[in-house]
């Protein structure tokens, strides 16, 4: 139920209500976007048919490294 | 990119918590937690690390309770068709489920969502859609959405949204079991950020970390709850930033606030936990199935309904037994034929135990 899984916003609808995301494996579909701000090319959160956050993709690319440094810190 | 694989810096995390020699039992009230956890054996190799981590009271489908799914079967036996998420269908209810009912010819339809529902009810004006609003945070925003853009007038909810940190609050109050530290619902948090967690490290000095759904997010977590009571801390951090701000979707938040007003409700296994329930604030009460249909619904109004006989998911949500350590786990109870609807649900302890029983 809570279970939410990542996506590309590929396409916005003229409504701006809802954007076609694909989740990268071969699934697109069509989810609702008025709880978020985003834009096309974003990869949002999505659960029950509606993108509940944006995801943020520098803080995910970071996230090992920010790990690695608090390993290092405790070795110290 | 957002799927965080590391193996060596795994090791390296668990190695740490290994070294802290520690004894301790931490709570979470996730499904997709307790999937990745059992899924990849991390509850055993914690365990061997001195934590016991298992499931509350976090899968919706499995804290609603029997009366609401009677309120759903007694609605469908009226007539009007009846909308869910798929998993709600096989709970049983005193004397049938909503699957049992739809193979009877009850017009009972799986959604995947509310929006949905919604089109069901524009497609079909002549009937009375129902859709059973389940689920925690994470889901209440959708329904808000939803009622806020003025759906037909043939559509209403039965309103069944709980809301996690009162939970967590009822459950360190009743003292039953031990918890040393709390891992957060990244998805739940996703919405309400980190702040409605705090007065639980300020009150009753429990640490607490929000995590994210990758084994490595899951043992860091244990990690950093580990440091925390190392250092005598209690404070609420957050593993998971890629997905979880400190204040949260506060867009989300903002319409759950517009749409609902929080309500004292019981949850499975649970006396009534105060203001633990979402319910339509009155200016949206046309949507209200309990209202709307309160004549139909009058004939359980006053009635009780029990447990299934001999099940333990009460037990179980309240954390102080494993899927083990019930009877009918496996025997009388398997997904097939579930008793209880910790069985049912994909995102309860019996139904992922079950499922990934062969990598034990």
């Amino acid at each position: 139920m809570c279970l939410a899984i990542p996506g590309k916003v590929i396409e916005i609808d003229s409504n701006k209500e809802h954007a076609t995301v694909d989740y990268g494996d071969g699934t697109k579909r069509k989810v609702n976007i008025s709880l978020v701000d985003v834009g096309v090319g974003k990869y949002v959160l999505v659960h029950a048919g509606f993108a509940i956050e944006v995801l943020n993709e520098k803080e995910a690319k970071e996230t090992l490294d920010l790990f690695r440094e608090m390993l290092s810190q405790e070795d110290k | 990119m957002f799927s965080l694989k590391d193996k060596k810096l795994a090791e390296e995390i668990v190695s740490n918590i290994k070294k802290a020699n520690v004894n301790l039992k931490f709570m979470h009230v996730c499904g997709t937690h307790q999937d990745t956890l059992v899924k990849n054996g991390l509850d055993s190799l914690l365990k061997k690390c001195g934590i016991e981590i298992g499931q509350g009271p976090g899968c919706p489908v499995c804290v609603t309770t029997q009366k609401e799914i009677e309120e759903m079967l007694v609605l469908a036996r009226s007539g009007k068709v009846v909308t869910s998420f798929g998993d709600m269908l096989s709970v049983p209810g005193e004397k049938s489920s909503l699957r049992s009912m739809k193979e009877e010819g009850c017009d009972i339809r799986t959604v995947y969502g509310i929006e949905d529902a919604v089109n069901i009810a524009k497609e079909n004006p002549d009937k009375e859609i129902v859709f059973m609003a389940v689920g925690f945070e994470t889901t209440a925003p959708s329904t808000a959405a939803v009622i806020l853009n003025k759906p037909p007038k043939n559509f209403s909810i039965l309103c069944c949204h709980r809301t996690i940190p009162e939970a967590l609050k009822a459950i360190i109050e009743m003292g039953e079991i031990k918890i040393d530290g709390l891992i957060e619902p990244g998805h739940v948090s996703t919405i309400i950020g980190t702040k409605p967690y705090e007065f639980l490290s300020k009150d009753y000095k429990v640490p607490q970390v929000v995590a994210g759904f990758e084994p490595i997010d899951i043992l860091m977590g244990c990690w950093m709850l580990v440091k925390q009571i190392k250092s005598g801390e209690a404070s609420v951090q957050n593993e998971y930033t890629r997905a979880v701000h400190t204040e949260g979707n506060v867009k989300a938040n903002r319409i759950i606030d517009e749409v609902f007003e929080p309500t004292d409700i019981k949850w499975r296994g649970f006396p009534v936990i105060k203001s633990s329930g979402l319910k339509l604030k009155s200016k949206y009460q046309e949507y209200d199935a309990r209202i709307k249909f309160e004549n139909i619904l009058s004939e359980i109004k006053d009635r009780e309904f029990h447990e299934p006989k001999g099940c333990r998911c009460g037990e179980l949500l309240r954390g102080l037994i494993t899927p083990f350590e019930c009877p009918l786990f496996g025997k009388i109870c398997t997904p097939q034929n579930p008793v209880g609807p910790c069985m049912v649900s994909i995102e309860g302890s019996c139904n992922i135990e079950y499922r990934y029983a062969d990598r034990r």
